[in-house]
């Protein structure tokens, strides 16, 4: 099993001249925010420029940007489709990348599935998820992560970069077949246990060294579960009140440093998924600053919301790790402007609303976040002034694509390189309405709220995914 | 009063507890049985939802509605649709269509009764939710300390034990200091939530030193289980350390009380002849808590307006 199987379905490529006109190109890559137009043939980029014309041939648009090599890939074929798409007022920006994504197939379908969870991605913007293994069966094994790659293939809204488990069945103990999972045509470098921690720090720390002859990364949920039996809600005056068991933010602290320790003994690369405390920016700061080969993410949710929010007692609004304090989210605020976190990342959580239906100690952790997340970082860090657009930008983009190899996602927008691109209108106020969602599940925190800022069009290698607000119906879309 | 439900103690203001103690005061002669039942609910039906056991809770409503003429249907987690895998939301939206009047609930998740609200058109009485609230509680308590104490303005209450997993401290906390009493809670640091400075008692570690200057003694059931969890060693050091003996009872003011919700455990936080003294109002709480649950049955069910004016007994005896 060292080199892909020859019956996958090839990746889909779109056809055709399509120009971006007119629109604030947003490339973190170049550290470019101009107004630009992007020219597209063939599912790629063949020229970004001003006033470019989408009749000429391919050598002559390359010709107008300046540095740009005539003749790169895309000009071969001409096309008399061309399609120009006025993007006055608009961002252009790479596809954004997740790299913390729950879309349940195989085995909890009744919550999302790989169409559904592709659609929910294309209407976020998204060209590129990275599936968790917390699946039934678990992505421990070549077999399970071939078919979410597949599957994604055939849907062909996103690509997705599977999850490997780190650990056999998420059980702690023996090790996933890494090798296996790395030479598989899902091609994956990326393991974690998702919401089980790796509890045994012995386990953790052969991981960590055996994850070295792949060059992968290991990703751990930061949570000591010795410290949280039981917990509900993080600790605090809110917790005091509600009479909910509290989620102390030292067993975050706790686990992150014991891994940080782990990584850098070892010179392995850690990522620290879902960052929610004040404590925890501290200690990947440091760690940057010493040279550990540490990544960090965090979610739209723990960016903007506070667990005072859990008075309503609303299960929306549970998830693991847990809403923090308003201190917390200044910290994380902070560390997403310096880079201490490189990554927004979703954790979008499907749930079938039965099981959202119960009492809060009842009901599952999590929250939907793929068709909001954008939204919310514009919203409450952009619109306030925490993130310029273009840093904004990078965290949903080159910082996701540095945590992990996602292929040609969340890169330059640059002629000869695919057309994974979004537009977004970042003045359109909308009301989240949890029905209207393209996921199965309806479980978002955001429900009945109004955001700033939406994806207009997607393009995953040149073919619209997602098109002046809709998802492409032709896609294998179960809904 | 313009309460729809009792949830949290939270939810009231100083004058809707007084007029529930007002009430209440109206409604213990007949919870003491000196007068019979009278009709103010006739034709109403409480349903007594009982997702965790509590036999004295249940009986205690139970005979409130009783005693106010209501009909009453109990709907206990064990043996029902609950036990088969019904959902919290389908067994309220059963009891809705079935047409209760007023839903009393007690569930072991913090939180229940408020979601609860959400389904349900009808009054939602809490009879105690997870570590959350138990506001009925709280009100019999600061009725009973009331009726020894007159006005609690000022009046200093030490809560003692287990206030990190008791709902009752919780609501006791908010009405005492509704009705302007003095809080503090003595407890060990492992027992206390996280930010207690937070609710607007004070702490104390040293049970001796705080005793002289109270005027109720309100000692929390710890469950011995705790000791399991690192909680506290032992059920001796925690009865040496924090428990109440005759010889803590010398060091009260003369006239303070004792207090206790029940279950006690004689013996730990205890000592069975304080729970027996003369100090000691523990069975009085619990007439009290009847005629409590009375009063507030009545006003969320019978509305507005003076309660002596409907109860006039049924049959004079």
């Amino acid at each position: 099993m060292t080199s892909p199987l020859p019956l996958h379905p090839p990746a889909v490529v779109g056809t055709g001249t399509i120009l971006l006109r007119g629109g604030r190109v947003l490339d973190p890559a170049a550290g470019t925010d101009e107004i630009r137009d992007v020219l597209v043939r063939d599912g790629t980029i063949v020229a970004v420029g001003e006033g470019l014309d989408p009749h000429a041939d391919a050598a002559t648009d390359a010709a107008t940007d300046a540095g740009a090599d005539p003749g790169t890939p895309g000009g071969a074929a001409t096309s008399t489709d061309v399609e120009v798409i006025d993007c006055t007022g608009h961002w252009v920006t790479p596809g954004f990348v997740d790299v913390h994504t729950h879309l349940r197939e195989p085995g909890f379908e009744d919550a999302e599935d790989i169409g559904t969870g592709s659609a929910a991605g294309a209407a976020g913007g998204y060209t590129a998820l990275c599936p968790m293994a917390n699946t039934d069966p678990v992505c421990d094994s070549a077999a399970v992560a071939e078919l979410v790659w597949r599957r994604g293939r055939e849907v062909a809204l996103v690509d997705l970069y599977p999850v490997g488990s780190i650990t056999k069945g998420l059980a702690g103990q023996e090790l996933t077949e890494f090798g296996e999972l790395a030479h598989s045509a899902a091609r994956i470098d990326f393991f974690s246990d998702d919401g089980m921690p790796v509890a045994d720090a012995l386990v953790m720390r052969r991981a960590l060294q055996y994850a070295l002859a792949f060059d992968a990364v290991l990703c751990n949920h930061a949570q000591d579960p010795s410290l949280t039996a039981d917990a509900q809600m993080n600790e605090g005056e809110w917790s005091s009140v509600l009479g909910l068991p509290g989620w102390p933010h030292e067993a975050e602290e706790i686990m992150i440093a014991r891994d940080l320790i782990l990584a850098e003994g070892l010179g392995a690369r850690l990522h620290v998924p879902h960052v929610t405390t004040a404590g925890a920016v501290a200690l990947i700061r440091q760690a940057k600053e010493r040279g550990i080969r540490v990544t960090a993410e965090a979610t739209p949710h723990h960016l903007s919301l506070t667990d005072d929010l859990v008075a309503s007692y609303d299960p929306v609004l549970k998830v693991n790790p847990p809403v923090r304090t308003a201190d917390d989210v200044h910290a994380l605020r902070e560390a997403l402007a310096d880079g201490t976190i490189d990554a927004v990342a979703t954790d979008h959580a499907p749930h079938a609303p039965e099981l959202k239906d119960q009492e809060w100690e009842h009901a599952p952790c999590g929250m939907l976040g793929l068709e909001t997340a954008f939204a919310v970082v514009n919203t409450e860090l952009v619109a306030t002034g925490v993130l310029d657009p273009l840093t904004a930008i990078a965290r949903l983009t080159v910082g996701p694509a540095s945590v992990r190899d996602v292929g040609d996602h969340g890169g330059a927008i640059a002629p000869g390189r695919p057309a994974n691109l979004a537009v977004v209108d970042p003045d359109h106020t909308w009301t989240v309405d949890a029905g209207a969602l393209h996921s199965r599940a309806r479980n978002t925190p955001f429900a009945g709220r109004a955001l700033r800022g939406k994806p207009v069009h997607t393009l995953l290698r040149g073919r619209f995914t997602l098109r002046d607000g809709r998802v492409r119906q032709d896609a294998e879309v179960t809904a | 009063m313009s309460l729809q439900h009792l949830i949290s103690i939270e939810d009231l203001e100083h004058d809707e507890v007084v007029q529930i103690l007002d009430t209440a005061e109206e409604m213990l002669p007949i919870a003491q049985r000196q007068r019979n039942s009278v009709p103010t609910l006739r034709g109403k039906v409480v349903c007594n939802l009982f997702l965790e056991d509590s036999t004295r809770t249940r009986i205690s409503f139970d005979l409130a509605a009783k005693r106010l003429s209501a009909e009453v249907i109990n709907f206990s987690a064990k043996g029902s649709s609950v036990s088969k895998g019904e959902s919290f939301k389908d067994t309220a939206l059963t009891l809705d269509a079935m047409g209760v009047d007023c839903v009393v609930v007690r569930s072991g998740s913090s939180g229940a009764p408020l979601q609860l609200s959400h389904y349900l058109d009808v009054p939602i009485l809490n009879a105690g939710d997870g570590w959350h609230q138990h506001p009925t509680q709280a009100l019999l308590d600061v009725f009973t300390m009331r009726r020894h104490l007159g006005d609690l303005a000022g009046r200093k209450v030490a809560v003692v034990g287990d206030i990190l997993h008791s709902r009752v401290a919780r609501s006791e906390v908010q009405a005492l200091k509704l009705v302007g009493a003095e809080v503090v809670l003595v407890a060990p640091p492992t027992l206390l939530p996280p930010a207690v400075e937070r609710w607007g008692a004070t702490v104390a570690t040293d049970l001796d030193a705080v005793l002289p200057e109270i005027d109720v003694l309100y000692l929390l059931r710890v469950q011995r289980e705790r000791m399991n969890s690192a909680f506290f060693p032992s059920s001796r050091e925690y009865a040496r350390i924090w428990g109440v003996d005759r010889r803590r009872l010398d060091l009260l003011k003369p006239d303070a009380l004792v207090m206790h919700p029940g279950p006690m455990n004689r013996g730990v936080e205890i000592s069975g002849d304080v729970a027996d003294s003369d100090r000691s109002v523990i069975t009085e709480q619990v007439t009290n808590g009847i005629a409590v649950r009375m009063a507030v049955l009545y006003l969320l069910l019978a509305g507005a307006g003076r309660a002596d004016a409907e109860l006039t007994p049924e049959v004079t005896r």
